[in-house]
């Protein structure tokens, strides 16, 4: 489980006291924990927060590269998706300062997924792969929700607060394409691995990332549990979380397609 | 000191233009996918990075080679090669942004100045410092989320030298961390070095009014007599929440010419004009244009004015992050 706030400081103070009940609680059912770092770092009180991480007393997920000097010496940590994790040189180069475990960035082809994770497995890092959920496709200085609301990010007045999901975007043709939460630009689609869970099992990923969802998000998580333990195949998987909210609109295109919005079962899509 | 412009070559002959209009430094790639720009009939041959860093060294500017985007798991000795060849040819300096490489070029090339690239999105003092202690980066191209008054805070805790874009195109999402492109058509800035690329772009007409897709989606659409600005997946006109319009970006491209003197004193070394795809003439334009702007300053003149506005393609112009509003 990784808790923390990942996309927007001003979110973190409305829920920031509950993060250590949390952990208490993740930890005393035998889960592992980590604490996310912000994905883009540019204010003085941010640098304090992410500073800060280390004292929480549970790993740090470094989501920028900020986090890493304020990490103890020889600490062990993780790497989350918005780390540029591309290549086994800097896999290496992340893995000397002590990082054991790396989910890769949500756009990178099977083929390379493969290659980092013989290289991870030498070297002893845990490869992760995006595994479901609306992918995160870019993180700006604007806010959107702010700027749909004529507002700016200093006086946003919160206004993504009703969107936990994101804010839908479509195109003049009204065709989904992306979602807005604050910050960051979603993809419309849910990436869905279930389809491919026997080439990425190949492949040699031992983790799938599963972002969160307002809705049924916890019958999603046991129907991967289902998926990873056999009791489900990935046409089952799909079909069931089809059946969670039939207007979600799945994509497996980034690891195996031409696009990222691409679908290998054409049938579920829009 | 007189501030450094920097300037795009997306060819020798535009390398040159762009010398002989005073800039003080270019910054220009290898044709192949180790550079951002990496667009058909763009960029040099080792012969040419050679011929052109010869030129402007016999004219007294330097060159940096952009070797910014993330190399490609298995084939990361084609991005070695691309830093070896920079060293080789006489390069002043190479632009990178991945951390394996960085490492590489740290560790191989001990003699050849760093700069770290907008693509590495490095937007505070901490992991500024941090680039230059790990890798001896001695130059930081900021990322286009700062204001002024941010950029004079990082500058007072850094002694690494920072670079800011003031013209041309802008991104509105943090570089290096944005695949919007990909997920449309399959190509990203980070693995491809293109973005929102021509390939995948479609125009049809219906009924008078022009429909611009990209990867099958439409960006805009426009009235036949109206300007119809190139698709680029975050400047599209899009819907949410019962409104219809630019969510992301207008159509618009930077211009910072009148924020020089700020930048000035908020510590900046150099000033980058975007846009290796520009033709010789835009560049050489643009070039004697910001070189006059500098050099006024230097001299206790004001700025000339408004010398710019009639190269952005008739496009509208902001100052972007730099004012602190745009967020």
């Amino acid at each position: 489980m990784v808790l923390g706030e990942l996309i927007c400081s001003k979110r973190l103070p409305f829920y920031q006291d509950c993060i250590p009940d949390a952990i208490a609680t993740l930890l005393a059912a035998g889960k592992n924990v980590a604490l996310t770092s912000l994905a883009l770092v540019t204010l003085k009180r941010e640098r304090k927060l992410t500073a800060e991480l280390v004292e929480m007393g549970v790993e740090v997920e470094i989501n920028d590269l900020t986090a890493l000097p304020y990490l103890p010496k020889g600490s062990r940590f993780s790497v989350g998706p918005l780390v540029n994790v591309y290549n086994e040189g800097t896999l290496a180069w992340l893995a000397s300062r002590g990082a054991h475990r790396v989910c890769l960035p949500p756009e990178m082809p099977l083929k390379s997924v493969e290659t980092l994770a013989t290289a991870g497995a030498k070297i002893g890092v845990t490869i992760e792969v995006w595994g479901h959920g609306r992918l995160p496709l870019a993180i700006s200085g604007r806010c959107y929700h702010a700027r749909l609301h004529d507002r700016t990010k200093d006086n946003c007045q919160f206004a993504c607060e009703h969107d936990p999901d994101g804010l839908d975007v479509r195109t003049v043709d009204d065709q989904p394409f992306m979602a807005m939460n604050g910050v960051q630009t979603l993809s419309d689609t849910h990436a869905c691995v279930a389809h491919q869970i026997d080439a990425i099992t190949k492949a040699g990923v031992s983790a799938l990332r599963l972002s969160p969802q307002s809705k049924g998000f916890v019958i999603l998580c046991e129907l991967y549990r289902q998926l990873l333990d056999g009791k489900l195949d990935g046409a089952q998987t799909v079909d069931a979380i089809c059946r969670i909210d039939c207007d979600t609109r799945l994509s497996d295109g980034f690891l195996m397609g031409a696009r990222g919005a691409d679908w290998s079962r054409a049938r579920a899509t829009t | 000191m007189v501030m450094e412009i920097v300037c795009p070559a997306g060819t020798p002959a535009a390398l040159r233009a762009a010398v002989k209009a005073g800039a003080h430094t270019i910054y220009c790639g290898f044709a192949d996918e180790t550079n951002a720009r990496n667009f058909p009939g763009l960029n040099f041959d080792r012969n040419e990075m050679r011929e052109g860093v010869s030129f402007a060294h016999a004219h007294g500017a330097k060159v940096l080679v952009a070797i910014n985007t993330f190399p490609r798991a298995g084939d990361e000795a084609i991005w070695h090669r691309a830093v070896a060849d920079a060293e080789a040819c006489g390069a002043d300096a190479v632009i990178l942004a991945d951390p394996g490489l960085l490492d590489h070029t740290a560790q191989t090339h001990l003699g050849l100045r760093r700069h770290l690239s907008v693509q590495a999105a490095a937007a505070n003092a901490d992991v500024i410092n941090f680039y230059a202690e790990t890798f001896g980066v001695k130059r930081v191209v900021l990322p286009r989320v700062l204001s002024v008054p941010e950029i004079a805070a990082i500058n007072a805790e850094t002694d690494v030298e920072t670079e800011v874009f003031v013209f041309g195109g802008l991104c509105v999402m943090a570089e290096g961390r944005c695949s919007l492109s990909s997920y449309a058509t399959g190509l990203s800035p980070n693995m491809n070095g293109v973005c929102s690329p021509a390939s995948h772009v479609e125009y049809s007409d219906d009924h008078g009014v022009l429909n611009a897709q990209l990867g099958g989606y439409t960006i805009h659409r426009v009235g036949k007599n109206d300007p119809a600005p190139y698709p680029t997946l975050c400047k599209g006109c899009f819907g949410a929440g019962g409104k219809t319009g630019h969510l992301f970006e207008d159509p618009v491209s930077l211009n910072a010419e009148h924020l020089i003197p700020q930048l000035q004193k908020a510590g900046v070394t150099a000033l980058k004009i975007e846009g290796r795809q520009r033709s010789r003439s835009y560049v050489a334009q643009v070039v004697r244009n910001f070189r006059a702007a500098v050099d006024a300053l230097e001299a206790g003149k004001p700025l000339p004015e408004g010398m710019l506005a009639r190269l952005s393609e008739g496009q509208a112009m902001t100052t972007g992050a730099y004012k602190k509003t745009w967020r």
